[in-house]
């Protein structure tokens, strides 16, 4: 069989498989339980009914996970470059970056809504927290793991230090770099409806998709919680698939594992 | 031996890593301009570490290292180094690869453009510009590298290894081609190998190191004709020579056990 239908009708398939056996589930449960679980179909309903609200509120947590991200992406690069550049730098901060990658963030929501305020500029604060970790580490990894013998290379030829990072370490750690792009594309989503859940505000412009799960969940209107999920991982496929076209673009020609077969 | 010759001068070398034992004890040798000299024995003897140092990428711990009548650091310009891997840049096609020291070293474009275009014609590579590393086969590789080392028409060219990975008959090739290139443009050599036939086809000189620590043991001139060819590796001469460097480098072997 070909490779294209394994990858695209098997999925389908085994979706579909899984859809039924679900909506079945509902209709065997009693009349009483019957809300404990949204069937399908009633989630789909949903998405349809509330889709006027739902669009607003996805893109309002669009517009704070991508500047969450965006902030994330351009601090923790300028922060790996500083920790790959020297060595007292790394060893006086890498410890507690690792530390603080750890963190619960969300224990802190409260105390950061004070700081900056409800609404969009607390949503993307805590979805670049959420995103900066995996971003920092991954790119510093990069940056200092270049191969050892293209470093005396560069040595050899007095290359600068500028010229070192530039030329060097920072194309070297292109792929690392995709890697921690990639764990924070998926984490971003999720951060600005957490971020939004908990310090998400409906002046103004109607709050973000975690506001609206506030509201679905506090009003027991499940369906309409479950459609906000799949609007919410609707976001994240968008953002992880365009950061995955921008690594193919830049690694594509030369990176094995990105490059693609026969060529 | 004319001492206004001599380019690469060591006297006395010795080298540890921190508090190590010794690596290489007591190295003095001295190579006149343009020859061609080598250096075999057992792994872990020191070659490699013999290389860095006239290349100044490691200090001596004792001796003098005088390369052009100066230090291998202030000297830098006139090296170049070729290592057992290609280490070429993978985000880089072979054009941009083999301009890289020409680039760090701010050469304008056009000047860079001609060295390139010369090296890689010099190695055989000539239209192969826009492929990456990836795209090329393990000798074609290696001959960027090559190309690379040369685009700086250097005074003396450091290889170590460079035909390790290669396969019997790449390796000849790439033997007869290096002889070839230096017959155009002269640079001094320092050669790293485990292969007797290898050593003993390119060289002038080869100097067998003995391990814990490395010293050099024997020293073998070479007096086989230019142009060497594939017709030289059936020579009489060339044949006592391995067996003699052979025989030297099994004494080593067995001295070290
Ligand atoms: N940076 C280093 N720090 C500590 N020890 C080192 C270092 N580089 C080399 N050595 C040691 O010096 C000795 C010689 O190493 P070197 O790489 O010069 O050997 P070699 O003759 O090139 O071996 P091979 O034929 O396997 O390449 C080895 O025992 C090695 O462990
Ligand atoms: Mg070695």
């Amino acid at each position: 069989m070909p490779r294209r239908y394994y990858n695209v009708l098997l999925p389908l398939l085994s979706g579909a498989l899984a859809f039924a056996v679900w909506q079945v589930v509902c209709l065997l449960l009693d009349e009483d339980h019957r809300f404990l679980l949204p069937a399908p179909l009633a989630v789909l309903a949903a998405l349809r009914d509330e889709w006027p609200v739902l669009s607003h509120a996805a893109l309002n947590t669009a517009q704070g996970a991508l500047l969450g991200f965006a902030l994330a992406v351009v601090i923790s690069f300028t922060l790996a470059l500083a920790l790959a550049s020297a060595r007292w730098v790394r060893a006086s901060f890498y410890p507690y970056l690792m530390l603080l990658q750890m963190t619960p963030v969300i224990l802190f929501v409260p105390m950061l809504v004070i700081w900056v305020g409800p609404g969009l500029p607390s949503v993307s604060l805590i979805t670049f927290l959420i995103c900066f970790f995996p971003l920092v580490v991954n790119t510093t990894q990069g940056l200092v793991s270049a191969d050892r013998l293209l470093v005396e290379l560069f040595r050899m030829y007095r290359a600068t230090r500028w010229q070192e990072m530039w030329r060097l370490r920072v194309p070297a750690a292109l792929p690392y770099f995709f890697t921690g792009l990639r764990i924070a594309a998926t984490l971003a989503p999720i951060g600005a409806v957490v971020g939004d859940y908990s310090a998400g505000s409906s002046a103004g412009d109607g709050g973000g998709l975690g506001f609206r799960a506030v509201i679905y969940g506090s009003t027991a209107k499940y369906p309409a919680l479950f459609a906000t999920a799949a609007v919410t991982c609707a976001l994240g496929f968008v953002l992880v698939a365009a950061v995955l076209a921008l690594s193919q673009l830049t690694l594509g020609r030369w990176h094995d594992s990105y490059a693609q077969k026969d060529n | 031996m004319h001492p206004a010759s001599a380019i690469v001068e060591l006297r006395g070398v010795a080298k540890n890593f921190g508090g190590g034992p010794p690596v290489l004890a007591d190295i003095s040798l001295t190579a006149r301009r343009g020859e061609f000299t080598s250096f075999i024995g057992p792994s872990g003897c020191g070659k490699s570490t013999l290389l860095r140092l006239i290349a100044g990428l490691t200090d001596a711990t004792a001796g003098e290292v005088r390369v052009d009548g100066r230090t291998p650091a202030q000297a830098a310009a006139e090296l170049a180094f070729v290592f057992q891997e290609p280490t070429l840049l993978p985000w880089l096609n072979v054009a941009h690869n083999v301009e890289i020291p020409d680039k760090l070293r701010g050469i304008p474009a056009a000047a860079r453009a001609a060295h390139r275009a010369a090296a890689l014609a010099l190695v055989g590579l000539a239209g192969r510009e826009s492929a990456y590393p990836r795209q090329l086969s393990g000798g074609q590789k290696m001959r960027v590298s090559l190309a690379r080392a040369l685009t700086l028409a250097p005074k003396i060219l450091l290889l170590d290894e460079p035909f390790g990975a290669l396969d019997e008959m790449s390796r000849e090739r790439l033997q007869e081609e290096l002889l070839a290139i230096r017959a155009q443009q002269g640079w001094t050599a320092f050669f790293v190998t485990h292969s007797v036939a290898e050593a003993v086809f390119l060289s002038d000189r080869v100097f067998v190191i003995s391990a814990q620590p490395g010293r050099l043991r024997a020293e073998i001139a070479v007096p086989l004709a230019s142009p060497r060819t594939a017709e030289t590796r059936l020579s009489r001469d060339y044949q006592d020579l391995v067996v003699e460097v052979t025989r030297r480098l099994r004494a080593v072997k067995t001295f070290a056990a």
